[in-house]
Parts: structure tokens; C-alpha cells; sequence
């Protein structure tokens, strides 16, 4: 098959790799690139394990192909923290409300939470709880996610 | 869970997607791929060649114009959601939408996708045949007009040629007195409905039905417009008994089949109970700016 080299910006860097046209970006982000923090749950757009940012609006990696992304602005969980590996006040929020568990979801979960509390600084429970629908977390907690949405929501209104 | 090899073809132009389209009688259009991608990557679906409509500029777009909506093919779902003019003017559509799968699944997928789809199921077809919309086609012979309820024909099947795109969507607004509704049941939030339906109820000034529309979806081979019901409405006041009966009258219009989110039966008593429902509530909300 057309095997081609494809250079793609993620995370305000310019990376390549090669890719078939049927290369999901997600395949392409975590083996041609290594970015393996995208995680891959269904492969069929429903957990929301693999979302990410693509010109900052969530997308679900695994159904656009990498051959699509050229030209756009994509962000992944590697692009959060700090250069000096200072967490993200989302990702401390987190990790100080045990927001992880098992933390498969926790990367695509991220990214749904940095478009919601964008748009919507300060979103009530039944709102996190609703926007969050689209990331499914099999450890079946969610009480610990929207806890974590909730204390992240303050920190980044306090500007922690 | 990966799609099976195939020829990627970004288009340029419209007419270049025409032209990619004919030339390869397995092609595919690849609008917002929230549907098509899941079924390539099951492999129920395998396009030899994909013509991403994507990089084509000028394939989005929101035309408010009086009682007239123009949409693009490759306008996403979110666009549609966050427009606040539109939502002002007729909320239906906003509050249709916001049903349509999850966040970033409506930042990807398009109104044109999901009307080429047609899914019996979605959103989208209930709300342009609830409408009286005209979709707009572009082939090699240039530019033809369908109307909503001769576009979709089966499931998963529409009016289109192989080598046809969808490139517009124009809808007729309900009057700013209508009330509307749009209900549905699904297992979670953002799930295909179960059972699913679309209302417009207009009064005159003596408080009798002008205009009654009901579109259901999935519970059928397409949406479908349930006649009967609405006939039952118009020229009658629309009070609980003229409801319930409207509801009642659903029946005819409906060919559910049974599969196992549901029964045939159990989906027909679904689309009773939130025609029920939606009437009421589009009851309620006429004559007044939601």
C-alpha cells in the first residue's frame, strides 16, 4: 500500500512519520511517533479514550486518519504539563481527588475536560457529568472524575 | 478494529470530487467520518477510494435569512449548536443537535454526513423531513433539488447517486409562534435513540391546530412523518384528549422492527408516549419565545 512520509504539529512541535491512508491518527501519534499517552480503547469511536484537541476542539483520534491531520494544530496529554514537568492544575486536580483509578481514560477524559472548563469555567455537576458522557471510564467511578472537574474548575478560577 | 486498505483522495473543488466519485464505482465521500470511519474500522464498510470533502473551502456555513435556513454539507454539528442567532429564532434545531452523540463527536460529524448516512435512527432526518426540507445534490450533471421525504429511501439509503455530494441543506423555519419540541429515548446520553420524535405545533387566534408536524425516527426504515397523528390535530384545540388521540393515531406511520434495545411493539408504545409528551410540551411553548 501508499506508504508516504507525513509531518504533522503536535503539541507546538513538527514531527514525522510515515503512515498508510487507513493510519488512524491515533495509530500514527502512538507508532510512528511514539506519543503513546493517546490512549486506544474501541478503535470505533465510542469509549473516548483517544480524544484529543485538534485545533483546540475535542475530536476522537481513532476516526480521522493521519493523512487528515496535516496542516492542523493538534494537542495531545503530552503537551500539558509543564516543560519542567509541573502538572496542569487539571491534571493536579486529579491526581489530588484520585481522579485516575486505573487511569486507561485518563488521557482522553483530560482533554474533554480542557475544551469543557474553557468554554465553561465554572460547569455545574449534571453539566461535567453530561459533557464527560462521551468518555467512558471502566473502572465505573465517575464520582472521583467529577470531583476532580469540580476542584480543577476552582483551581484555574483561583489561577492556581 | 482497522479499516482495510483504500485510496485517499482529498478533493480540491466540488467538481473534483464529482469527478473522483465517478471514477471509481466503490468510492466514498468522507465528510466528518463519525459514522463511516466505525464502519470501515469493523470492516462492515470498504470504499476502494475516499474522497475527503474536508479540504474544499467554503463547505460550511449557517444562512439565517427570515423563515429560511441554508446549511452547508460540511457544517459540524457544533456549529449548528453554538450558533446563538439561530437558537433565538428556532430552538428545535439547537436542542435537536445537542442529542447527537457526544462533544467531540459533534465537532467532527457534519449535517450533510449524517443526512447522507440516514440513519433511521439520527437526529438530522427527522428534523429536515419535520422542515419540509430541499436537499441539494451536486453531480456531473451539475445541480438538482430532493425533497426531504424523497431523499431517504431505506436504510442507510438515500436519493443520492454514486457519484453525487450532498453540498446544501435548506430548511423552512417553524412561524416564531410555534411551539416545538424534540424528545427521545435512548440508553445513555448521546446513544442512537430507541424511539425518537420531532413536534411543531402552531395555533391560530382562536387556539385551533394551524400547523402540526411530527417526524419520528427509529422506528422505521427511515424517519418518517407521522400524517395520520397530525391530522388529527389540525383545526382541533390542543388539549390533553386531542393529544392523547393524536398519539394514538401514530400507529400507521410507524414499522418498527424489534432488535435488542427493543421490541417492535415496546417502540411503538415509546413513540406514543413521547408524541404524547412532545405535543404537550410544544403546547406549552407556543405562542411564547422559549
Amino acid at each position: 500500500m501508499s506508504w508516504r512520509e507525513l509531518t504533522l504539529t503536535v503539541n507546538g512541535r513538527r514531527l514525522s512519520g510515515r503512515a498508510e491512508p487507513r493510519t488512524t491518527l491515533a495509530d500514527f501519534l502512538r507508532d510512528e511517533l511514539g506519543l503513546t499517552g493517546t490512549h486506544l480503547g474501541c478503535e470505533h469511536g465510542v469509549c473516548g479514550a483517544c480524544t484529543l484537541l485538534m485545533d483546540g476542539a475535542t475530536v476522537r483520534s481513532c476516526l480521522i486518519f493521519a493523512v487528515q491531520a496535516e496542516g492542523h494544530e493538534l494537542e495531545t496529554v503530552e503537551g500539558m504539563a509543564a516543560p519542567d514537568g509541573r502538572l496542569h492544575p487539571i491534571q493536579e486536580a486529579f491526581s489530588l481527588e484520585h481522579g485516575l483509578q486505573c487511569g486507561f481514560c485518563t488521557p482522553g477524559v483530560l482533554m474533554s475536560v480542557r475544551e469543557l472548563l474553557h468554554e465553561n469555567p465554572d460547569p455545574t455537576e449534571q453539566e461535567i457529568r453530561t459533557w464527560l458522557s462521551g468518555n467512558l471510564c471502566r473502572c465505573t467511578g465517575y464520582q472521583n472524575i467529577v470531583a476532580a472537574v469540580r476542584r480543577a474548575s476552582t483551581m484555574l478560577r483561583d489561577g492556581a | 478494529m482497522k479499516a482495510a486498505p483504500f485510496e485517499y483522495c482529498p478533493a480540491a473543488s466540488l467538481d473534483e470530487a464529482v469527478a473522483l466519485l465517478a471514477g471509481d464505482e466503490d468510492a466514498k465521500v468522507l465528510a466528518g467520518g463519525q459514522s463511516l470511519v466505525p464502519l470501515m474500522a469493523m470492516r462492515l464498510a470498504r470504499p476502494s477510494r475516499l474522497v475527503d470533502l474536508n479540504p474544499i473551502p467554503g463547505l460550511d456555513w449557517v444562512r439565517l435569512d427570515g423563515d429560511r435556513l441554508s446549511l452547508g454539507a460540511m457544517t459540524r454539528h457544533r456549529q449548528v449548536e453554538r450558533h446563538p442567532e439561530l437558537r433565538r429564532r428556532c430552538s428545535l434545531i439547537a436542542e435537536a443537535v445537542e442529542q447527537i452523540g457526544h462533544v467531540a463527536i459533534r465537532n467532527r460529524g457534519t449535517v450533510g454526513g449524517s443526512l447522507a448516512h440516514a440513519d433511521p435512527a439520527a437526529e438530522w432526518p427527522a428534523l429536515v423531513l419535520a422542515l419540509d426540507a430541499e436537499l441539494v445534490a451536486r453531480g456531473p450533471a451539475g445541480t438538482r433539488t430532493i425533497s426531504a421525504p424523497d431523499f431517504f429511501t431505506s436504510v442507510f439509503e438515500t436519493a443520492l447517486r454514486p457519484d453525487e455530494v450532498l453540498v446544501e441543506v435548506r430548511l423552512g423555519l417553524p412561524s416564531e409562534r410555534a411551539g416545538t419540541a424534540v424528545l427521545e429515548l435512548s440508553r445513555r446520553h448521546g446513544d442512537f435513540a430507541i424511539a425518537g420524535v420531532v413536534a411543531v405545533l402552531e395555533t391560530d387566534g382562536e387556539g385551533a391546530v394551524q400547523d402540526a408536524r411530527l417526524a419520528l425516527f427509529g422506528v422505521g426504515e427511515t424517519a418518517v412523518r407521522a400524517r395520520a397523528a397530525e391530522a388529527r390535530l389540525l383545526g382541533e384545540r390542543p388539549d390533553d384528549r386531542t393529544i392523547a388521540a393524536a398519539a394514538e393515531a401514530v400507529d400507521p406511520d410507524l414499522h418498527p422492527s424489534s432488535d435488542l434495545h427493543g421490541s417492535a411493539e415496546y417502540r411503538l408504545h415509546v413513540a406514543r408516549v413521547l408524541t404524547r409528551r412532545a405535543l404537550v410540551q410544544a403546547r406549552e411553548r407556543a405562542g411564547r419565545r422559549p
